[in-house]
């Protein structure tokens, strides 16, 4: 195997990404909402393809912009059906982001003549051709996906930072939020904005089985290994960067040992992903099989 | 008329309705509570109880009428009001700390952006000795019994460091050392002029937790000091036909 610099920036890229995702993903997992990352990945395809038949070229802001706008009205979608229509929420995720996800396909399929949105492109994107598109920060020559990925993975850190209290408080007691005068409503969209954000600047230039992957299973992981909040937020992000640079290594290494040409990067990352959470799983302090196993008592408890 | 809601009031209701898809759920509620009492809301399941709570917190749209705190709208007055909802209402394997929970009751003081410090853990630990386990500050959550969890709610809503208290069913489903000592905490905040609106579900306990009552069946059946509402009339308006529950009840007249 020979790791260049190219590969340097593809497993940084994919770190950032990761990190970018696992950060909302913690509190859309302790919300019991994980599917929305998912969800938000789908529905983001009509914005992209109506920013494009409105301005009629790729450039990037539109259609960033209107793909985090769709993401955002699938969140407010899904709050209407499930308060207006008695659904319940995974159902109506479930609803709104096909139902978007098919407009979408439709759009493309009309602007096909003039567009290359490859949807094999979008589900799985291409992290491995990221170093030929760069951009000139002076001496530097760095790949645009690692600066969008990075200026998302920049933006959740500096939200989540400032109002660490007030989402955990959402996440936890919506109802003590709204009578302390914490909007519940707003600290849900400020949220639902941050999982938009990320998973299109992500989806953009790393596929969308990454941003799927990594809002979910590091969160998942880490509510094993703590129980903590402040850990949890780390041990995801370390999962989530961890994954990562050992799924690029391991697309590298793996594919000449079983005799094959070539494999997926942002595959193998999401496919390392689930093998930690598997680990976390049987290593787990608290829920692990080991422990199981091992010990017939549950965590300690204190008569009243 | 003018002497109707006193401004002075703790709590005071006007012909408040409130609806679910056009279903009343309280219908014409109109409530004058004076300040420093022990208030325990009772009525049959359904009668509307947590709708009333939720109603004068502003958690959920009301179909006619007001709600004063103190003479102001609620979010006038948001700082004067402390709540405790249902132990069920939030999930207990979310991982926050005793003392994380705690000091989420002085967060409104706070107010946006600014990270809790000392000066709230502090407070919050002060709270959590008030109910008796300041040594499980540090623990998860979802390692303490349901009593601790309940003391925990409690601690919070101290923290919170209000003049009128909201309780949804504090007694629900708890240890006799954690009723007692949650009824020793609300007569210690009744005598320093707090005042606490209970929903409570245990009839037999009511005449001698409670200074004043209010029984709620969809309306108000009736309200005013426990010695004068809490009657076999007023239980029967508000229970109906259920006669195992009012022998109960009967039961706890002739001891009061």
């Amino acid at each position: 195997m020979t790791w260049t610099p190219d590969d340097t920036w593809i497993a940084a890229t994919g770190a950032l990404c990761a990190l970018a995702c696992s950060l909302p993903g913690c509190f859309l997992v302790l919300r019991k909402m994980s599917m929305m990352g998912d969800a938000i990945s789908h529905a983001v395809l009509p914005g992209l393809a109506i920013a494009f038949l409105v301005t009629g070229d790729r450039a990037s802001l539109p259609m960033f912009l209107g793909a985090a706008a769709t993401g955002v009205l699938t969140a407010v979608f899904t709050q209407w059906i499930t308060r207006f229509g008695n659904i319940d929420q995974g159902a109506a995720m479930g609803i709104v982001f096909t139902t978007l996800f098919a407009l979408g396909l439709i759009l493309i399929v009309q602007a096909a003549d003039h567009v290359d949105l490859d949807p094999g492109c979008v589900l799985y994107g291409a992290i491995e051709f990221i170093t030929f598109d760069t951009i000139s920060l002076g001496p530097l020559e760095i790949p645009r996906a690692a600066l969008v990925n990075g200026g998302a993975l920049l933006l959740n850190l500096i939200v989540i930072a400032a109002l660490y209290k007030e989402l955990r408080l959402g996440s936890f007691d919506p109802g003590l939020a709204d009578t302390l005068g914490f909007s519940s409503g707003l600290l849900h969209y400020l949220l639902m904005t941050l999982v938009a954000v990320t998973t299109v600047a992500a989806f953009e230039s790393v596929g969308s089985i990454i941003v799927i992957a990594m809002m979910i299973v590091p969160p998942a992981a880490a509510l094993l290994l703590t129980r903590r909040l402040l850990p949890m937020l780390l041990l995801s992000s370390a999962i989530a960067g961890g994954s990562a640079v050992l799924g690029h290594w391991a697309a590298l290494v793996l594919p000449p040992m079983l005799g094959f040409e070539r494999t997926n990067t942002s595959g193998m990352i999401a496919f390392t992903a689930g093998l930690l959470f598997t680990l976390a799983w049987i290593f787990s302090p608290t829920e692990g099989l080991l422990k199981r196993h091992t010990a017939a008592s549950g965590p300690p408890g204190d008569p009243a | 008329m003018a002497h109707e809601h006193p401004p002075d009031c703790p709590l005071s209701v006007h012909d408040l309705t409130v609806a679910y898809q056009r279903k009343p759920v309280i219908w014409d509620v109109d409530l004058n509570i004076p300040e420093g009492k022990l208030v325990g809301i009772v009525g049959p399941n359904g009668a509307g109880k947590s709708t009333l709570l939720k109603a004068c917190l502003d958690l959920i749209p009301k179909t006619s009428g007001w709600v004063h705190i103190y003479g102001q709208p609620y979010r006038t007055n948001r700082h004067l009001v402390g709540y405790v909802p249902q132990r069920e209402s939030v999930d207990w394997d979310f991982p926050v700390s005793a003392l994380d929970v705690v000091a989420m009751g002085t967060y409104r003081r706070l107010g946006w952006f600014r990270p809790v410090g000392k000066t709230e853990k502090s407070l919050a630990m002060e709270a959590l000795e008030k109910v008796g386990i300041a040594h499980l500050s540090g623990r998860q959550i979802s390692q303490l019994s349901g009593g601790q969890q309940q003391r925990v709610f409690l601690a919070r809503a101290l923290a919170q460091e209000a003049r009128v208290y909201f309780m949804d069913e504090p007694f629900a489903a708890v240890d006799a050392a954690t009723e007692q000592a949650i009824v020793t905490l609300l007569q210690e905040l009744r005598d320093s002029g707090r005042t606490c609106l209970v929903v409570h579900h245990d009839l037999a306990t009511v005449p001698q937790y409670f200074d004043w009552l209010i029984f709620l069946n969809l309306r108000v059946v009736a309200s005013g000091p426990t010695a004068e509402v809490f009657t076999e009339d007023n239980l029967r308006k508000t229970y109906g036909g259920k006669l195992s529950l009012l022998d109960h009840a009967a039961e706890a007249i002739r001891r009061s």
